[in-house]
C-alpha cells in the first residue's frame, strides 16, 4: 500500500521552492504526500498526520530556527495519540554553522528519527524512508 | 399570467409571497402565525385568506414551501480533529440550514452518546479522516452511534475507505443510514455541497413527517427545504448571478432572532494584503454560521455572558444592575416586549451586540507573526473587512426602529484583528424576499435573480452604515 507522508516547513519560515521541490521528489517515488507547505506550526503537523493516518512527518527548515520550532514535537505527537511515528527533519535547521553530528545528536534526542543537513539531496531521504518504513 | 405561491413556515409566522413569472413581479405578501403545536395548516390557511385581499383568488401553477417551525432542523456533527474534520462536518450542516447543537472531535465515549441521547437531533453528520486516511475513529463512532438512542439518521459523509464498514455497523440498529461524498476528501479541502444535497433530501422526505409538518402538505406540493437554505440559496445567486447577469458580488446577510442569530458571507475572503499568508482549513465561499447561545429572548442571557454586563450597558446607556435584572426577566419570560424607551435601548444594545460577537465569530481572524525578515501576517478564515454589502432579515432586525444604531454598534465592537466587515451599505429584507426567492431558485433560476435584483441590486435600496 502507497504510505502516506505530512510535508511542510516549520515556524514563522516561508521557504517555499525547497518544499515544492520535496513535494515533486516524494509524490515521483511514490509517496501520497500531504503537503502543507510554508509557515506550519507543530500542531498542523500533527492535525494532518492524525486525519490522514500518516506514516511519516517530514519538517523542514532553512532560516536557522528550527530547533526552537521543533520543541517538543515528539512529545505532542505522543500526547495526540500518534505514538510511534517517524519523525524527519531537514534542512539549515539550527543557527550558524555547527557540527552536524552535534546537531543531529541534539534533534535525536528530542525524538526525531533521522536528521539531514543543508544541501541533502532528495533522493538520500526517499531512500531512508523507504528503508525505515519497510515492514510497518 | 403565470402565479406561483412560495411559503415560509417561520417559528413565530407563515409567510406567504406570490410572484407572477410571466411579468415577473412579485403579486403580494401576507402572514398569520404559524400552528406548528396543532394543525399547521390552519395559519396557512389564516394566511392565504389575508393574501386573497391582498392580490385576489390566484390559481396557482406551484406551490413551493420551506420550514424553520417546529424548532428548525437540529443537528449533531462528528468529526476526527475539531479544527479539520469536526470543522468541515460542522460548516456542511450550516451550510444545509442546520442548527448544530452541537460538535464531537475524536473517539466518542459513552457518556458521549448519553449527551447525544438528550439531544435527540434530527440528523447526526459523521465524518472523519481524509479519504484513505484514518479508519479507525470514525468506525468506532460509527459503532458507538449504534447504540444511541432513537431512530434519528446518520449521514456518513468521511472518509469513502471506512464508509462500508460504518453503515454495516450502524445498519443493525434503528438508524437509518445515508452516505455522501467525504467532507474533507483530502487535507485541507472542503467539500460540502453533496452532504448538504442528502440531508437536504432527508429532511423534505423525513424530517418534515418526523415533525408533524406534513399534514400541510396537502395545501402545497411539498417542504422542500429548511428556511435557512432557502435564504443562502437566494443569497448566492444574487451575489453571483447567473449567466450574463453577474450579481451584484460579494455580501453578508444577518438574521438574528429570539434564539439565534445566523450569519451569512458569500466571499472568497482571500487576504486583501498581499504579504498575508493564509492557514488552515479553506472555508466555503457561500458560508452559513449560526450561533445557538446569542438571541434576543431565549438566549439574552447568552448575548450577557459573551458580551458582558459592561458592554451591553455601554451600549445601552443603562447601569449594570438594570441591564442584568431586565436581562434575567427577559430569560424567565422570553415573550416578555419592551416597555418604554429603557427596554428599548436595552433590546438596541442586545441586537448590537448579537449581531456584533455573531459577526466576530463568522470572519476571519488576523496574527502577526515575527519572522528574520520582518512581520508577516497570517490570515484563518475569511477576510470579510472590505466586504461592505449587507442585508438583514429577520424579526429583530427588520422591525427594528433604530437599525443604523444597532448595526453601527455591531461594527464599532469590532477588534482589529478579526476581519469583519469595517463599514457596511444596508438593506432590509422587509417582506422576507430571501427565503420566497431560495424557493423559487429551485423552480426558475432566472426569474428568481431577476426579482432578487429588483429588491437588492439598485443602489437606492442600501444605506451606508
Amino acid at each position: 500500500m502507497r504510505k502516506t507522508m505530512v510535508l511542510g516547513v516549520i515556524g514563522a519560515d516561508v521557504h517555499a521552492v525547497g518544499n515544492q521541490i520535496l513535494n515533486y521528489a516524494f509524490t515521483e517515488a511514490g509517496f501520497h504526500v500531504v503537503n502543507l507547505g510554508v509557515m506550519v506550526s507543530q500542531e498542523e503537523f500533527i492535525e494532518a498526520a492524525i486525519e490522514s493516518a500518516a506514516d511519516a512527518i517530514l519538517v523542514s527548515s532553512l532560516y536557522g530556527h528550527g530547533e526552537l520550532d521543533c520543541q517538543g514535537f515528539r512529545e505532542k505527537c505522543d500526547e495526540a495519540g500518534l505514538k510511534g511515528i517517524l519523525l524527519y527533519v531537514g534542512g539549515n535547521i539550527v543557527v550558524g554553522k555547527q557540527p552536524f553530528e552535534e546537531v543531529e545528536k541534539r534533534f535525536k534526542e528530542m525524538g526525531f528519527d533521522r536528521v539531514f543537513g543543508p544541501g541533502t539531496p532528495p533522493e538520500v531521504t526517499i531512500e531512508a524512508l523507504r528503508k525505515d518504513l519497510e515492514g510497518r | 399570467m403565470r402565479a406561483i405561491l412560495l411559503i415560509d413556515f417561520g417559528s413565530t409566522y407563515t409567510k406567504l409571497t406570490a410572484a407572477d413569472l410571466d411579468t415577473p413581479r412579485i403579486l403580494g405578501h401576507a402572514q398569520a402565525f404559524t400552528t406548528a403545536a396543532s394543525d399547521i395548516s390552519t395559519g396557512l390557511e389564516h394566511a392565504m385568506t389575508r393574501l386573497r385581499s391582498v392580490c385576489g383568488d390566484l390559481n396557482y401553477e406551484a406551490r413551493l414551501a420551506c420550514s424553520s417551525a417546529a424548532g428548525g432542523l437540529n443537528m449533531v456533527a462528528c468529526g476526527l480533529v475539531p479544527s479539520l474534520t469536526s470543522k468541515a462536518a460542522r460548516l456542511a450542516a450550516f451550510g444545509a440550514g442546520a442548527k448544530v447543537i452541537k460538535t464531537y472531535a475524536y473517539q466518542l465515549t459513552r457518556s458521549d452518546i448519553e449527551e447525544i441521547n438528550a439531544i435527540k437531533p434530527d440528523i447526526l453528520l459523521l465524518s472523519g479522516g481524509i479519504d484513505g486516511g484514518n479508519s479507525e475513529v470514525i468506525i468506532h463512532n460509527a459503532g458507538m452511534l449504534a447504540k444511541a438512542a432513537g431512530d434519528f439518521p446518520v449521514v456518513i459523509a468521511g472518509n469513502r475507505t471506512a464508509q462500508d464498514e460504518c453503515a454495516q455497523l450502524l445498519s443493525a440498529s434503528a438508524h437509518p443510514v445515508f452516505r455522501a461524498d467525504n467532507v474533507m476528501p483530502q487535507m485541507n479541502v472542503l467539500n460540502i455541497e453533496p452532504v448538504a444535497e442528502v440531508i437536504r433530501k432527508i429532511f423534505m422526505q423525513r424530517i418534515i413527517l418526523a415533525k408533524g409538518l406534513s399534514r400541510a402538505k396537502s395545501l402545497l406540493d411539498g417542504i422542500l427545504m429548511p428556511t435557512p437554505s432557502a435564504v443562502l440559496k437566494a443569497l448566492a445567486l444574487l451575489s453571483r448571478g447567473q449567466g450574463k447577469n453577474s450579481g451584484i458580488g460579494d455580501l453578508l446577510a444577518v438574521d438574528l432572532g429570539g434564539a439565534t442569530t445566523d450569519v451569512y458571507s458569500i466571499a472568497k475572503g482571500d487576504p486583501t494584503n498581499p504579504t498575508t499568508v493564509l492557514r488552515g482549513l479553506p472555508e466555503p465561499v457561500i458560508k452559513r454560521t449560526v450561533e445557538g447561545d446569542l438571541g434576543m429572548r431565549y438566549n439574552a442571557l447568552g448575548v450577557l455572558e459573551a458580551a458582558g454586563v459592561q458592554k451591553l450597558a455601554e451600549l445601552s446607556g443603562l447601569n449594570t444592575q438594570e441591564v442584568q435584572s431586565r436581562i434575567e426577566q427577559y430569560h424567565k419570560d422570553p415573550a416578555l416586549l419592551p416597555q418604554g424607551q429603557r427596554d428599548l435601548a436595552l433590546d438596541t444594545a442586545l441586537a448590537a451586540a448579537a449581531t456584533g460577537i455573531a459577526l466576530s465569530r463568522h470572519a476571519g481572524t488576523l496574527e502577526r507573526v515575527y519572522t528574520p525578515v520582518g512581520p508577516v501576517y497570517q490570515q484563518t478564515g475569511k477576510d470579510l473587512s472590505q466586504t461592505e454589502q449587507m442585508i438583514v432579515t429577520g424579526g429583530a432586525l427588520i422591525y427594528a426602529s433604530n437599525l443604523n444604531a444597532i448595526i453601527s454598534g455591531a461594527l464599532s465592537m469590532q477588534d482589529p484583528m478579526v476581519l469583519a466587515p469595517r463599514q457596511v451599505r444596508l438593506a432590509v429584507d422587509r417582506e422576507y424576499v430571501l427565503s420566497a426567492m431560495g424557493l423559487l431558485a429551485d423552480y426558475d433560476q432566472r426569474i428568481a435573480l431577476c426579482l432578487l435584483m429588483e429588491y437588492f441590486g439598485r443602489e437606492e435600496a442600501y444605506a451606508v452604515v
